[in-house]
């Protein structure tokens, strides 16, 4: 099937943000623009198989600080589905290992006439850092445990995609919570679409502190399973511990991994989510990985849905004259000091 | 014989509990009396400056400022950090040592005296490391820095990790009548962390720096100050938790003082959502309830004096990721603004209080001949209008960086003329 008006369609007049930092920033509005935006992507594209020219003749940057192999291959897929070039930045073969700073590093990449900048890097506030130094679009794909938006935004995605509406679906965000910039582009995501949140976890991983912002927090996997219409596994980040949280991997697998026997107890349509990579056998067992609950791979394909919205939204053609669009160096939703 | 009348001025000198309208004669960098408030004349003057509606106080003391002189003049220099200095309405600064090369050598110390006789701006007084090199393993040479001029010791940038060390340098100390200024820290408490451990950390992923980690080195120092009898201060203390335990010390006699910085009590952990490196710094910006128990230490001399910590660091250096960028503020030009707005304009202390945290007890505590207006003393004396409104701009501030997240801000209270030992070393152009 195709969409032959998106093409000439110009981004929605009350998209206003040419950077995609964080889902904390938006309002329930614009998650579900979009949201909205990627099932039209999707379906336009054959289910993310049929290539666009909507961003023709527009360049995107991967900036990765950080190694990843499935969010980059995702951004770069996307934007070439949607007709943009990409051009591939390796941090480490950089100037960077020769002590330039990163914001010189990106302004340079910004001199040779690029349009925007997906990042990745292993400090919070790093794409924020960028959007106030850059006149190009930045988009976070993840700052240390900050915010991984697009990865949030596809997650609802896949969920909505299964259920709609997101109201009173009560989503189980299991495992570190602490280190996951997944878990709080969830939490943000989800809650402004009037889901219920709970994190569970040993009390070293999920701060009790989330009750602050209106998360439940729970402890004890067993309680909180039978009331899940989603969970969401996500990783143990041994990277980016400083010190273990758990005395051993198989504890916390007894205490937490997701298990046929868990799975016995869940509500018969839960959904199973997990951002990847999973480590099998300690979030989740192998059998629940490949079970027919499992959304893992539909999640892989809905990202480059989500990520061509993404682009699309931050770098597509503004409607009539560009100049006047009134949000058009806006960072107002993240510059947040008084 | 050069003379120096200051007519009319608010005269507020805690040492000698001065408060009234009247003048101050000065001759040959010394004061000479103070009038009796009748409006009787004190005499004739070489030159009269006119102090109607200002306060005329002992010149202002910061007993914690990082001069980065030597090896980081890319920072600061004894120079621009003095030129800060007398800026900010300070006569007298104490340098901390953690410089490169440390000041742990009597040769350092006088490295440190000769520059700043050099700059010729304001006074510096030498505080020198507690141990050899600043590594925390052996004492430096405290007596033979006493002698080189040294006024209290501080490891500061770090805490003294080791315990038995700790003790060992209040003990030692007493001798000397010397403080040790103390950095309360546990460092695996706050280790990866950039920000206050909290709500706000938890939400922007950042690392955590909690309380506890300052609160807990705080109660072995005041109680290896009590074993000892030796002279503790607690600096930049930031946490309602540290106060508590100062406050409880005291009571039982204590040797303990302490001091708190102006950006703890005005900013708390909610600026770092902004994730501008300008607000980090150690230890960090706390919550409301840390900065509402702060003034009340202020209010009650729990706390006994204000200090600034004055951190600079070359705008490169702050441009980089919140993780990899330095701790650390600007504090020496925006300290009486900030005070007379967070605590004189709100009502919560008087000018004569305001006058002691920052001139008389941080001179006491320093053992230094300063802080006082007495017939005899050294004229370093500090003009402030305290009403004047201005506005904060970095770009004009003499330090040579610009690491201050109050760039832009509207403050009251100034300092308008800095006397140095009877010469004006400052004036608000």
């Amino acid at each position: 099937m195709t969409m032959p008006t998106l093409d000439q369609q110009a981004v929605p007049l009350h998209w206003r943000h040419r950077h995609l930092l964080d889902l904390e920033g938006l309002t329930p509005d614009e998650i579900r623009t979009l949201l909205d935006t990627a099932t039209l992507f999707k379906e336009a594209t054959d289910g993310c198989r049929r290539k666009l020219s909507v961003l023709n003749g527009t360049t995107v940057v991967t900036l990765f600080f950080e190694n990843s192999t499935r969010t980059k291959t995702s951004f770069a897929l996307a934007a070439r589905r949607l007709g943009a070039d990409v051009v591939d930045f390796s941090a480490s073969s950089s100037s960077l290992s020769k002590g330039e700073s990163f914001i010189d590093t990106a302004k340079n990449l910004e001199a040779m006439g690029i349009d925007a900048v997906v990042v990745r890097h292993v400090t919070p506030g790093t794409p924020h850092l960028l959007a106030q130094h850059l006149s190009v679009g930045v988009i976070n794909a993840g700052d240390g445990p900050h915010e991984h938006p697009t990865q949030g935004l596809l997650d609802i995605f896949s969920i909505r995609e299964r259920l709609g509406d997101l109201s009173g679906v009560t989503v189980g965000l299991v495992g570190d919570i602490a280190h996951s910039r997944t878990a709080r582009s969830n939490i943000w995501g989800l809650m402004k679409l009037g889901a219920k949140v709970i994190v569970c976890g040993p009390p070293t991983l999920v701060s009790d502190r989330w009750r602050e912002i209106g998360v439940e927090v729970s402890h004890d996997l067993d309680a909180i399973v039978p009331r899940c219409d989603v969970l969401n596994l996500l990783r143990i980040q041994f990277e980016r511990q400083n010190t273990r949280p758990f005395p051993s991997v198989r504890e916390y697998a007894h205490l937490y991994a997701m298990t046929r026997e868990r799975l016995k107890r869940a509500k018969k349509e839960l959904l199973i989510l997990a951002p990847g990579p999973i480590n099998r056998g300690v979030e989740v067992t192998a059998e629940v990985a490949d079970c027919p609950q499992s959304l893992i791979l539909s999640q892989v394909a809905n990202g480059l849905a989500v990520r061509m919205a993404v682009l699309w939204l931050t770098c597509g053609p503004r409607p009539a004259d560009a100049a006047s669009w009134p949000g058009r160096d806006d960072n107002s939703h993240h510059a947040r000091i008084n | 014989m050069a003379t120096l009348l200051i007519r009319g001025g608010r005269v507020v000198d805690p040492s000698q509990n001065i408060d009234r309208i009247d003048d101050v004669l000065v001759r040959d960098g010394q004061v000479v009396a103070i009038g009796h408030g009748d409006g009787q004349p004190l005499g004739k003057a070489d030159e009269t400056i006119d102090a109607a509606g200002l306060v005329v106080a002992p010149g202002l003391v910061d007993m914690h400022v990082h001069l980065r002189e030597p090896g980081r003049e890319e920072d600061e220099t004894i120079e621009t950090g003095t030129q800060a200095a007398v800026a900010g309405g300070f006569t007298s600064v104490a340098c901390i040592p953690n410089t490169e090369p440390p000041i742990d050598t009597q040769a350092t110390v006088e490295f440190i005296h000769q520059k700043a006789a050099r700059a010729d701006t304001c006074n510096v007084f030498v505080v020198a490391c507690v141990s050899r090199n600043r590594e925390g393993k052996e004492l430096a040479d405290i007596g033979q820095l006493v002698e080189a001029g040294a006024v209290a010791f501080s490891d500061d940038g770090a805490p003294v990790y080791d315990a038995e060390l700790m003790r060992r340098a209040l003990e030692y100390c007493r001798m000397f009548d010397k403080p040790i200024l103390a950095h309360e820290e546990v460092l695996e408490l706050s280790r990866g962390g950039v920000m206050n451990e909290g709500l706000v950390s938890l939400v922007l992923g950042l690392g955590g720096m909690p309380a506890a980690a300052e609160e807990v080195m705080i109660g072995r120092d005041i109680a290896l100050s009590e074993v000892t009898r030796g002279r503790l201060h607690a600096m930049h203390v930031s946490t309602a938790g540290g106060v508590a335990l100062i406050r409880e010390a005291k009571k039982r006699g204590a040797r303990v003082t302490a001091e708190a910085c102006p950006h703890h009590f005005t900013l708390t952990d909610e600026s770092l959502r902004g994730f501008d490196s300008n607000f980090k710094m150690s230890p960090p910006l706390r919550t409301q309830a840390d900065i509402e128990a702060i003034i009340d230490g202020l209010v009650d001399g729990t706390i006994d004096c204000i200090a600034t910590d004055h951190a600079p660091h070359a705008r490169e250096k702050k441009m980089l990721e919140l993780d990899r960028a330095p701790f650390g503020i600007l504090g020496l030009e925006t300290a009486v603004g900030l005070s007379v707005t967070r605590l004189v304009a709100t009502g919560r202390i008087g000018w004569p209080r305001l006058i002691e945290a920052m001139s008389t007890l941080p001179a006491q505590i320093l053992g230094i001949n300063r802080g006082t207006l007495r017939p005899g003393a050294v004229a370093d004396i500090t003009l402030i209008d305290p009403n004047l409104s201005w506005r904060v701009d970095v770009a004009s501030f003499r330090s040579k960086s610009v690491n201050s997240p109050f760039d832009g801000w509207t403050l009251q209270g100034r300092a308008v003329t800095t006397i140095v030992g009877g010469r004006v070393k400052y004036r608000l152009p």
